[in-house]
């Protein structure tokens, strides 16, 4: 089905969020829709699910103007949509999930699940999804059960698929299993609109590009645009992904880890004997598939673990027993890689975030009180500093965007005396200048002398910063390589294939 | 607690309609229960039943006032002026409750054992003021000391249980109203503890001696009491220890966030026992007031249920000094107004209605919406997303 979107506008009050979009997209085609977050992608897809009516334009099936009251209308037009977070029932089975809200039922309304099984295994073995109708959902992989979504879709004959930034949760693996499924659903005659904000995807998968910034379409393009490029119309300006950054110069050992070993309360090894050196002036990247312990073992250096078993040394003193605020103390700056839970204060002012951590010291305080003017002075200097975008120092943090957010949390632990800085997830939910910003600032973190660990599930912001990476697999350290490995070679120690090299683990 | 966090952080445009709200609901039942309107209505005579009515609704709220603000009916002004001063005092050990369920709920803590707390800080306090033997001053500070330090040594007792056990504060609390309580009876039943000697087969505890009592500020005229600076005092140091102070900091950083609060170096489970104590030792201000400002012997009663009501002072109150002021004034007035209405055949009981009808207008919305788990109106996605588009696009310019 030939989907078609013509000069849609949507404003909400003095904001225009969609400006005059028009797009198509063909049978069998692969549509990126690339832009920022609050570019205006979510809106224009709500306008297409039904859940907004459209100030001005029309959405056109198959060269017909129609027109969704609510989601109900768009899936029985035809459209499905594949959210970024998932709307499945976790205690029910796959088969379950498939049919909920269209039960197929036999003799006096009896819920009908082995037709409904039939449905999950007639499409799981026509795109070879490999999903099994009587598994419960909450037992599936995130990938696994993203492909349930989309055969809730094509279970209501979906011909338009709209997957909104769905890679934002799959190891990269997944990612290219999802983008296979895309291609196969394409060769059998779906439209697929790809939401995202990663480039490298969209270039990998899609047939056409389309860029939005700031509620209007800057430029439509092919998979061929370069990535700078693409960064450029995506951001509104010249954007260089690659980071500058000079060879690492290591001085002494600043961080030691030597066996580190943690025991969960579900009495599984989330560490198991983790050892490795971090030197000054030298950036060490923990690459890995969410969920191999690098949480952890980013915790476990804070003090917030207590069961941690071994011995985690700075500069030569044990602080494996330390209680959190004496680490903090002795200058470990810590990026939580979950900000809204563990590095911020939503409902707190952007000063109030900066002392989180200091609040009972100069210059955020004097004796037990607030020192409020001189924590006014010092909020505007590190607001000015870390180019935190904001209308002013008492701000609420909740009211900033994700990259802003995450310049308040990277301007407090990089503003203190560091020993060494503790960086996972940096750039989570980022937007590209932000990104920029934040690498920058680690990597002159690096050239001051202070040696950096950086926790990431993402190779490309570990190949933009490390100087050397460490791979871990279910709470090991397969390897630790340089910065020029191949992406297959880490990908594949990611994926727990170790080449043996056990004995360059240090 | 995020039900909490939302009922206090209600407008005060919402919370001044609410008020107004619930003193129209008050009406109805006023109009509906009148004499003259039933009599009307029993004699078919419409006319007579809705004027009936309505008159009673002014006598009764005319009466609240005359009651509780200014008697225009009494001779002379300092007459005249009585009821004011019953207000705050009666608002006096209300306030100072509702400073302390409020700083607990702002610390993310549900303390429902202000009864308990102050029956507790009230037995040390009557050791201190009736068993005692201090000068005049000294014997006041000690016993006033010795009351706030019981009650919050209770409240500590339960952070300190919840952070060995982990558990839950609201069970804890209510279970240890009822020990407090019933502590406190077997005290004053039991001769040679607390039992005033005289009291014979009402046992009841003896008034505190003279040099241990709150001083009246106008002996003869008013009975208003020093307790009220105390409880000045209180309004002051709450907004201090939680606007101005590290302490209240880390309370509403743990209050809003424990887990970003653990990561930035703080003890958590120190965090709530220091806030229970606190918490309760402002709840022990009011039980001060309520049981030093005597002059006569009392039993386990003089709670009056303070420590609940401190609860629905401290949501009217939306978590502010000033706010809880207020609140604690509004329903200090109900009880002193509550008597006048009854002399002119009003029900008193009205009050109470009007009371807990202001508080569900002020609760309902986001009680209503956690139950049917709707999104806060401040927050729907989209909301949420145009906002910090705004922001954005007040950054670019």
């Amino acid at each position: 089905m030939k989907l078609e979107l013509r000069g849609m506008s949507k404003r909400f009050g003095a904001v225009v969020a969609n400006d005059d979009i028009s797009l198509t997209v063909n049978p069998g085609e692969i549509l990126g829709l690339l832009g920022e977050n609050g570019a205006g992608k979510s809106t224009l897809m709500n306008l297409l699910y039904g859940l907004y009516q459209a100030d001005s334009g029309d959405i056109l099936l198959d060269d017909e103007v129609v027109s969704f009251k609510g989601p109900g209308d768009a899936m029985a037009a035809g459209i499905g949509m594949v959210h970024q977070h998932f709307m499945l029932i976790p205690v029910f089975s796959v088969a379950e999930n498939v049919i909920l809200g269209h039960e197929p039922t036999g003799a006096f309304g009896a819920l009908d699940l082995d037709s409904a099984r039939a449905l999950v295994r007639d499409i799981s073995e026509r795109f070879g999804f490999n999903v099994d109708p009587d598994s419960l959902v909450e037992d599936l992989p995130v990938g696994v059960q993203q492909r349930v979504e989309i055969i809730k879709a094509l279970a209501r004959n979906a011909e338009v698929l709209v997957l909104d930034e769905p890679t934002a949760v799959l190891t990269p693996q997944e990612t290219d299993e999802l983008m296979d499924i895309m291609r196969q659903l394409a060769s059998e005659g779906t439209s697929i609109v790809f939401i995202t904000h990663k480039l490298r995807e969209v270039k990998d998968v899609c047939d056409r590009i389309v860029v939005i910034r700031s509620g209007r379409v800057v430029e439509s393009t092919s998979p061929e645009t370069s990535l700078d490029q693409l960064a450029s119309l995506m951001v509104g300006r010249e954007v260089d992904l690659s980071v500058d950054k000079t060879p690492a110069r290591p001085g002494e050992v600043v961080l030691s880890v030597s066996d580190l070993t943690v025991i969960d309360e579900r009495n599984q090894k989330v560490l198991d004997g983790v050892s490795f050196e971090v030197r000054s002036g030298e950036i060490l990247a923990i690459a890995g598939v969410q969920g191999n312990g690098q949480t952890e073992l980013a915790q476990a250096v804070l003090g917030l673990l207590e069961s941690a078993e071994g011995v985690i040394a700075l500069a030569g003193v044990d602080i494996t027993r330390d209680r959190v605020r004496q680490v903090l103390d002795k200058g470990v700056g810590f990026i939580p890689e979950d900000r809204k839970r563990d590095g911020l204060v939503a409902e707190f002012t952007i000063a109030e975030n900066f002392m989180l951590n200091g609040y009972h010291q100069a210059p955020w305080a004097q004796g037990i009180s607030i020192d409020l003017d001189a924590r006014a002075k010092r909020s505007d200097e590190l607001i000015a500093s870390y180019d935190v975008r904001t209308p002013s120092a008492e701000t609420l943090v909740k009211n900033l965007s994700g990259g802003n957010q995450q310049k308040v949390v990277v301007a407090r632990e990089l503003s203190r005396d560091l020993t060494i800085l503790v960086a996972a997830q940096p750039t989570r939910g980022v937007d590209v200048g932000s990104i920029e910003f934040i690498h920058e600032q680690i990597i002159a973190t690096r050239d001051r002398g202070i040696p950096v660990i950086i926790v990431s599930s993402e190779l490309d912001e570990v190949y933009a910063l490390a100087d050397r990476i460490a791979v871990m697999y279910r709470g090991k350290i397969v390897d630790v390589v340089g910065p020029e490995t191949p992406r297959e070679q880490l990908g594949q120690l990611m994926a727990g294939v170790s080449q043996g090299a056990q004995e360059s683990v240090s | 607690m995020t039900i909490v966090r939302e009922i206090l952080a209600t407008s005060a445009t919402r919370i001044v309609a609410a008020i107004v709200l619930g003193f129209v609901i008050g009406s109805l039942f006023i109009f509906f229960s009148a004499e003259d309107f039933i009599d009307g209505v029993a004699a078919g005579d419409a006319g007579l039943a809705i004027a009936g009515g309505l008159g009673a609704i002014v006598d009764g709220y005319s009466a609240l006032f005359r009651g509780s603000v200014v008697n225009l009916r009494a001779e002379g002004l300092v007459d005249m002026m009585k009821p004011i001063t019953e207000t705050i005092r009666f608002a006096g050990p209300l306030i100072a409750a509702g400073l302390g369920i409020s700083l607990g709920f702002r610390v993310g803590l549900f303390n429902i054992g202000g009864n308990g707390q102050m029956m507790f800080g009230i037995l040390w306090g009557t050791f201190v003021s009736t068993r005692m033997d201090l000068p005049f001053g000294l014997h006041l500070l000690v016993a006033v000391l010795a009351t706030i330090l019981g009650s919050a040594m209770l409240g500590a007792f339960v952070g300190y249980l919840k952070a060995r056990t982990g558990a839950h504060e609201v069970i804890l609390t209510i279970m240890l109203n009822y020990i407090s309580i019933y502590l406190f009876t077997w005290f004053i039943r039991t001769p040679g503890l607390l039992k005033d000697p005289e009291s014979g087969g009402t046992p009841r505890a003896p008034a505190p001696a003279e040099t241990a009592q709150l001083p009246a500020l106008f002996p003869e005229t008013y009975s208003l009491h020093a307790g009220v600076f105390l409880v000045a005092l209180a309004v002051w140091f709450y907004w201090w220890l939680m606007e101005r102070s590290t302490i209240g900091y880390r309370f509403r950083m743990v209050g809003f966030n424990p887990h970003a609060a653990r990561s930035a170096g703080i003890n958590v489970e120190r965090t709530y026992v220091a806030a229970l104590f606190a918490s309760a030792a402002l709840v022990g201000v009011g039980a001060a007031h309520q049981s030093l400002g005597l002059t006569t012997g009392f039993t386990q009663t003089i709670h009056a249920g303070i420590g609940f009501d401190g609860i629905t002072v401290a949501l009217l109150g939306g978590g502010n000094a000033i706010g809880i002021l207020f609140a604690g004034l509004l329903f200090g007035a109900f009880k002193a107004g509550g008597p006048q209405m009854q002399v002119i055949g009003v029900s008193p009981e009205v009050l109470a209605i009007v009371q807990g009808a202001i508080v569900l207008f002020i609760a309902a919305p986001p009680l209503i919406r956690a139950i049917f788990r709707l999104p806060a109106v401040s927050s729907t996605p989209s909301l949420d997303r145009l906002r910090r588009r705004v922001l954005r696009e007040e950054e670019t310019k």
